[in-house]
């Protein structure tokens, strides 16, 4: 259950963000949640609708982006989207490949409403 | 000097203020008036979400490295064996290790290394599952780093949670044991892709599990092609030399 340490990461971030803008509200958190950073969404979301009554982001909807794994092939120069977790290249099976997306955990964009 | 801990070393670009105060790659904000609603504001970011503790994971390592010490990530289920392995390693390696312990409650881990004549501190997370940078840099504090070679940071059990955070390690080593069954590495993908090397561990046991090993390498290529396997039993004195060598071959600078 680390989604909570993460939402608290992230609400500490919205924050900041609203301080550093003069916003007192904000509305809407764009998030990016790779398929392999290692989150379920389902927890994140009932953990960030707990969390967020105590916060800036009180009345703030979080829109959460599921990200596949993106590799791009260092044989064939394939670049892939995946939707099993492997990072070998479905164009010619390589294991040689770079992962391009897939694993991070991103703030994207915020919303928010100034004074 | 850090501010936090008093030690000497210097947080790079980073002032414990936030977001705005630093100039982090990836992080450009901007500020769009969004012409339909006039009051409300969108700000594009692209921001790590766990950025701070990625920073705190930055200075541990500096900490490490000033010291001149390689610092290996332990990770996996409860139970797989990792203390037993750090209690054996002693006898095989001529590498001065200490270790820190992180488990929700006692101080069992670490007591049975300092018995060892191994220096090791205990963290007790109380209900967190897994350890994070700020949790190891607390540590850090209590261990004397001098004449260390290498440090190692025994996370909670748990193939889950750890894999997402950076404790400020140089390299992460998974241990799998045969009574989990070779398909964890399939149901915990996240954990067995950041893994540097993977240790199956309790390999005297295989004779009694249907634990397949040609199978688990399969799986561990399709996630982590480069990453070794080393098979471990504590009754087999060549498989502990063999994690000796691996530990010796990964030391930074030594390849």
């Amino acid at each position: 259950m680390h989604e909570y340490s993460i939402v608290s990461a992230l609400i500490e971030q919205c924050e900041q963000h609203a301080l550093a803008n003069q916003a007192n509200k904000i509305t809407r958190v764009d998030i990016k949640l790779g398929v392999m950073s290692g989150v379920e969404p389902a927890l994140l979301q009932t953990a960030f609708d707990t969390f967020k009554l105590d916060s800036i982001c009180k009345e703030a909807q979080l829109n959460m982006q599921l990200q596949p794994l993106v590799i791009q092939c260092l044989d064939c120069q394939t670049s892939s989207e995946l939707n099993e977790r492997s990072i070998v290249c479905p164009a010619c099976q390589s294991y040689r490949t770079r992962v391009l997306d897939g694993e991070d955990m991103l703030l994207m964009q915020l919303e928010m409403e100034q004074e | 000097m850090c501010k936090d801990c008093g030690c000497s070393l210097t947080r790079h670009e980073h002032d414990h203020l936030g977001a705005h105060s630093h100039n982090h790659e990836h992080h450009h904000p901007e500020l769009h008036t969004n012409p339909q609603l006039n009051d409300k504001k969108t700000l594009s970011v692209i921001h790590k979400i766990l950025d701070k503790n990625d920073v705190e994971a930055g200075h541990n390592r500096a900490h490490f490295e000033a010291h001149n010490i390689t610092a290996f990530n332990l990770m996996s289920s409860p139970g797989s064996g990792k203390t037993t392995l750090l209690e054996n390693l002693k006898e095989y390696t001529t590498l001065n290790y200490a270790v820190i312990e992180g488990d929700l409650e006692t101080s069992r881990d670490a007591d049975r290394l300092i018995a060892k004549g191994i220096k090791a501190y205990q963290i007790q997370t109380g209900s967190a599952c897994h350890l994070d940078a700020f949790m190891v840099h607390g540590a850090l504090h209590h261990l004397p780093l001098e004449g260390l070679d290498i440090c190692f940071v025994e996370n909670v059990g748990n193939l889950v949670c750890p894999a997402s955070y950076d404790v400020g390690t140089h390299k992460n080593i998974v241990l799998l044991s045969v009574p989990e069954g070779d398909d964890k590495i399939e149901k915990y993908p996240v954990m067995f892709r950041r893994a540097d090397v993977v240790f199956i561990t309790k390999c005297d046991l295989l004779p009694y599990f249907d634990f397949n090993l040609a199978e688990a390498r399969a799986q561990l290529k399709k996630l982590n092609p480069d990453t070794q396997i080393i098979e471990v039993s504590i009754k087999d004195g060549d498989s502990i030399h063999a994690v000796a060598a691996w530990l010796k071959d990964n030391l930074r600078g030594a390849q």
